[in-house]
């Protein structure tokens, strides 16, 4: 490899960030090389830098953030040295970013295509009608609607997916030597994101920019990116060639950023149904949000529910909780109607159904300790006081495998996986039939959503639980789940058991949505392009 | 109809309803006299006749509703009633209306008004701007300092510093500022300076530090952070991304300081014998005035309710959400 | 820094919690230098007002011989328009006007703060209506709204403990409601109901132990507010009224020995002393609530 090949030099990175007790270490002493044209994927859990090294490849700190060691050195420019105007006339022209929020990236009083052109034609690169030419022509091949008269709009008016496609061609438009793609699908729904990341592709690979791909969807970089870097606690754990870290990694913890993928219940079925959903229609206001829901929950097993934003899943949760009675239709408990409102249930009908939320921070009250957050119910429904009701939280929170010390810690001594336990604990302690389960491991990093999901299985093994389990993710249902309900707009599209909903044949928006959800498979991206003719 | 020009209406709309609230709230006052009132305005001496007389002219004998609207049909014609003082128990009535003793005091507290808001506004925006940019420097840190403090002041004590040391001990300024009708512009001026001074100096802290933080929010935005890594120097950030959507988050700064320099000209008008609107109120709440305090209660919610409109228009012709519906 | 390690201190024993008084201790040693002087001015303050009868060296209306006395051994700050003995005056209008101040922004507190909750937890036609009509009452300058319902109701203590209390309680109202409403959309609230909890404990136990830290910051803020705004009521004449001393009307019983600075610099001090005194506590409270809004944030002993 010949040194006018590397575009990119990184050594002996070293990022401090700012916080009440001071400066502490984001990136530990990373190396980084890129040559032109090449695709990087950096992959990492929340908290392992991924966001703070990209922007330092640009020698860009965020407010409160500091470069403290090491060189980033860019076509021989060495950015940490470099002052701010240099910087400047390099980036949004040589050097680009593609942010994870588009909706708040762009400057919501400025046109697209304004936007999009602005720092070609500031820098003199173009002019500004040969800039919004090409500009065009870019919005034409990243498949974007109306591509003449889009960039006229303002962000407001495009949808999240194509303003990631907007920003995508305004990245592309000064033909930068590299673009920083930092997250840039993570807000979007699986359909959508299929589109964007074709997009993406397309456009790096046609104007040969290097890039440097971060995301914490390791099935999503191997769609990008040609190499894959590992980063942990700021730090490097592995880097290896994409096909090669797919089929061997060489750490540990790089599996484990697959681990929910390898887990697989055998499904199972049952006749007895605890709970049934029967032909329910449900609004808010005037807008209609379930249209003829029915699902059945058999005892002691797990129906995910299966569906994108908007799709009705979690209403559905409401109406069986009792928070948004039903227009028409009835929730049946063990065979008995429910009455449909939460105030008209009794103290025995709310204890059978329990509900774990997706966010556990703010499904605890931050100002009570673990003893008070599980012990509420224990003696809300079971009248223990006490050293009886001590004992019996200990008892839970053995159940939950955390120690018995943990009794008086606050949220906010938990970390999120642990928070997400006390949460069940919480659950459990209302010795409930149903668990309703609302996205509860889409917070978390890969690792802890295994875990939390194996507790979920090995308590329902053994006290027969059942869970109402709602999820976008189809990964998660694989691991767990027994029935699958797929909801479409307040539908049920389709539902049954866990391999026949997932083999084929299915009904169109089940085949497109299991199709959208990337695979660890760096080929996944060029076959679905070539099935659906986009490519 | 336009989402902008259907926004405006509808806050025109709301404005004009809560004026009329306002006016019914104020007018409903009167109501609420305790009964011996007619014998405490007209004096111990007071025959039982001429409080009669007096209830009967301010209509308490008539139902609230129609003496409301006869007050209001009145008002929208300009006449504002007549003031209580200069009744006296010989049955003389050399009572004025109080149209005519409002309108010259309000024009000099809008001229002080206006002299302090051409300062303070420029000058306060400048230093809220500036100490957002160098925000955490040494600048910043004095200027967050000094104004927590100054805000905590109140306005005759920073009246009386100033007269203190600009009107007594170095009399650069006149601690007096009775303005009289003769009076050259220039002259009024001269007068009103220490007035003007003490509010500015009362609203500049409060407006800096609503200003900053206006400006601190909109610099953490995502798009802010955007525009730097698309190579914009920063006077281009603050002129090109900041500016065009931080008029809302300002002008609600403006109105909710100029609203606020209307309530401190009371205090600042009695400190400097200035013969404003202010002063106005204040004796006549002395003298249990109630038609001219009514007068003056209207004239100073008109203006804050005006104010906050204003600073709701801007904000509404300025948001490109409603400039450029989907 | 003496900040250990949340998690490993919790992770030593299983009974650690530390005592109400130790917490404050420790944020204490943390405050800043702006807090502790907060802190020693409010003290220095609630002291004089209480201990006022002691600490004088005259009658609160007490007059004497000598009206407008420069400052001497027997009246070290002299005397008023009047003759009575400033110092003693000043003394005493501690205990008035930090008096009527609190009393007015605790009723201000019970009116705002009890409707505020109500309306938010409520929703509904209750808080429609309660929010419109402080809109309304809101467009009406404060002063200005005390001002005219004084000269109706006519200037007592009572009536502006009463009369400033409502009109500050829109504000406490406004305050409060919006932090409940951003608390009772939390899952944790729902959680509550969804066990099946009555509204008085979702009330008592979920929001308002979460809602405390903003209306305590905001009964810091409030008092400022109430304080000034008494003052400049007793400055026009129309607040406290004599023969109680109050600091707002002995500035403008004094305001005219400034005229005198070049003659006798200290009696033109005079009447800035009630004025910095009202300056001071106000400073005070500020210092001391701009330090606990920086804490509250961070709500654990260790933090």
């Amino acid at each position: 490899m010949s040194d006018t090949d590397i575009l990119l030099k990184i050594r002996g990175l070293e990022v401090e960030g700012h916080s009440e007790s001071g400066w502490s270490p984001i990136i530990r002493g990373v190396d980084l090389t890129l040559r032109r044209g090449e695709v990087l994927g950096l992959i990492g859990e929340s908290g392992a830098g991924k966001s703070t090294l990209g922007l330092a490849a640009m020698g860009f700190a965020r407010p409160g953030c500091r470069i403290t060691a090491g060189s980033v050195e860019f076509d021989g420019i060495d950015l940490v040295r470099a002052s701010e105007p240099e910087k400047r006339r390099l980036w949004g022209t040589r050097l680009t970013y593609v942010a994870q929020s588009a909706a708040a990236s762009f400057n919501p009083a400025q046109r697209l295509i304004d936007q999009t052109i602005a720092a070609s034609v500031r820098e003199g690169l173009r002019t500004g009608a040969d800039a919004a030419a090409d500009a065009r022509a870019l919005y034409g091949s990243l498949m974007l609607p109306e591509p003449a008269t889009i960039g006229r709009r303002y962000p407001h008016q495009v949808s999240g997916g194509q303003l990631q496609r907007v920003m995508t061609a305004m990245a592309i438009s000064p033909r930068p030597n590299l673009v920083v793609f930092d997250e840039p699908t993570t807000a979007l729904d699986v359909t959508t994101q299929v589109e964007v990341l074709l997009a993406m592709r397309k456009a790096v690979r046609e104007h040969g920019a290097a890039a440097i791909y971060i995301t914490h969807d390791l099935a999503v970089v191997a769609q990008m990116a040609d190499r894959i870097k590992v980063l942990r606690h700021g730090a490097e754990v592995e880097e290896a060639p994409t096909r090669e870290m797919l089929a061997a990694p060489k750490e540990a913890y790089t599996r484990s950023l697959w681990s929910v993928r390898l887990l697989n219940k055998p499904a199972r079925a049952s006749e007895d149904a605890v709970l049934t959903v029967e032909g329910v229609d449900a609004a808010y206001g005037t807008a209609t949000v379930l249209d003829d829901v029915s699902i059945r929950l058999p005892r002691g097993r797990t129906v995910a529910i299966v569906g994108e934003s908007g799709s009705g899943k979690s209403t559905t949760a409401r109406v069986v909780t009792g928070l948004l009675p039903p227009r028409t239709g009835v929730v049946r408990f063990n065979g008995a109607v429910l009455p449909p409102a939460l105030a008209a249930r009794s103290k025995d009908q709310l204890r059978r159904i329990q509900m774990i939320y997706q966010m556990a921070d703010t499904a605890m009250n931050p100002r009570q300790t673990v003893e008070e957050i599980i012990g509420r119910p224990l003696t809300f429904y079971h009248g223990l006081r006490g050293a009886a009701l001590e004992r019996r939280v200990v008892d839970l929170l053995d159940q939950i495998e955390l120690p018995a010390h943990f009794i008086d810690r606050l949220p906010s001594e938990l970390s999120g996986g642990q928070k997400q336990r006390i949460c069940i604990a919480r659950a459990l302690a209302a010795e409930p039939d149903v668990i309703i389960c609302d996205e509860v491991t889409s917070a978390l990093d890969q690792i802890v959503q295994e875990n939390i999901l194996k507790l979920l299985m090995r308590l329902q093994e053994e006290q027969g639980l059942s869970y109402l389990f709602i999820t976008h993710d189809i990964a998660t249902v694989e691991a767990i789940a027994d029935e699958i309900v797929v909801m479409h707009k307040g539908r049920v599209v389709e539902q049954g058991g866990k391999d026949q909903v997932l083999a084929p044949p299915h009904p169109d928006y089940t085949r497109l949505l299991l199709s959208s959800v990337p695979e660890m498979d760096p080929d996944w991206l060029t076959r679905i392009s070539e099935a659906r003719g986009l490519g | 109809m336009h989402p902008v020009l259907r926004t405006i209406v509808k806050r025109l709309g709301l404005g004009l309803v809560t004026l009329f609230l306002v006016s019914i709230i104020i007018f409903s006052a009167v109501d609420m006299l305790p009964g011996d009132f007619g014998q405490a305005v007209l004096g111990q001496a007071a025959t039982e006749e001429a409080v009669a007389a007096f209830r009967r002219e301010l209509g308490l004998d008539e139902p609230l509703v129609v003496r409301y609207f006869d007050w209001l049909g009145a008002l929208v014609q300009g006449d504002l009633g007549t003031s209580f003082s200069g009744r006296a128990s010989s049955g003389i009535d050399r009572s004025r209306p109080v149209a005519d003793l409002v309108a010259p005091r309000l024009a000099n507290t809008l001229f002080l008004a206006g002299m302090t808001a051409l300062i303070a506004v420029p000058l306060a925006l400048a230093l809220g701007i500036t100490s957002a940019l160098w925000r955490n420097s040494w600048y910043d840190r004095t200027a967050s300092a000094a104004t927590l403090t100054t805000i905590s002041f109140p306005e005759f004590f920073v009246a009386y510093i100033l007269i203190l040391l600009l009107g007594t001990l170095w009399p650069i300024f006149p601690s007096l500022a009775n303005v009289r009708p003769e009076m050259s512009f220039g002259e009024r001026i001269g007068v009103s300076v220490l007035p003007a001074l003490t509010l500015t100096l009362v609203i500049v802290a409060h407006m800096m530090r609503m200003t900053r933080a206006a400006i601190l929010n909109l610099m953490a935005s995502p798009y802010i952070e955007m525009a730097r890594l698309k190579g914009e120097s920063p006077r281009r950030v603050i002129l090109l991304h900041a500016l065009p959507n931080a008029w809302a988050p300002i002008a609600t700064v403006i109105a909710f300081n100029l609203a606020y320099l209307v309530v401190g000209v009371v205090v600042v008008e009695v400190v400097f014998v200035y013969p404003g609107i202010g002063q106005l109120t204040v004796d006549a709440v002395s003298s249990r005035d109630i038609p001219v305090v009514q007068a003056c209660a209207l004239f100073f919610a008109a203006t804050y309710i005006l104010l906050n409109l204003i600073a709701d228009v801007i904000g509404i012709v300025t948001n490109p959400r409603l400039l450029h519906p989907k | 820094m003496t900040q250990s390690q949340p998690i490993t201190a919790a992770a030593s024993g299983p009974r650690i919690r530390r005592s109400r008084a130790e917490r404050l201790g420790r944020a204490l040693k943390k405050a800043p230098a702006s807090a502790h002087l907060g802190l020693v001015i409010i003290v220095a303050y609630l002291t004089v007002a209480i201990l006022a009868p002691v600490i004088a060296p005259h009658g609160e209306a007490q007059v004497f011989a000598q009206p407008f006395a420069p400052w001497s051994a027997e009246h070290w700050l002299g005397t008023d328009q009047i003759g009575r003995d400033i110092l003693s005056r000043l003394i005493y209008g501690a205990r008035n006007t930090i008096g009527i101040a609190l009393a007015t922004t605790f009723l201000a507190f019970l009116i705002g703060g009890g409707l505020g909750l109500a309306a938010a937890i409520g929703r509904g036609w209750l808080d429609q209506l309660l929010s419109r009509a402080v809109d309304v009452l809101m467009a009406i300058p404060s002063l200005i709204f005390a001002l005219m319902l004084l000269s109706i109701f006519g200037a007592s203590s009572l009536n502006l403990i009463l009369i400033i209390a409502v009109i500050d309680s829109t504000r406490v109202f406004r305050l409060t409601r919006s932090v409940a409403v951003s608390v009772a959309v939390m899952d944790y609230v729902e959680a509550a109901r969804l066990r099946g909890e009555g509204l008085g404990w979702v009330m008592r136990r979920e929001i308002l132990p979460n809602i405390l830290p903003p209306l305590v910051a905001e009964f810091g803020l409030r008092f400022c507010f109430v304080f000034l705004t008494i003052a400049s009521l007793s400055f026009l004449g129309v607040g406290i009224q004599p023969p109680s001393a109050d600091w707002g009307s002995m500035v403008r019983e004094t305001a005219q020995l400034i005229q005198f600075a070049q003659y006798d610099l200290k009696a033109a001090l005079t009447p800035l002393i009630p004025a910095a005194a009202i300056a001071l506590i106000t400073v005070g409270v500020n210092y001391v609530v701009d330090w606990f809004l920086h804490t509250a944030s961070g709500l654990r002993d260790d933090v």
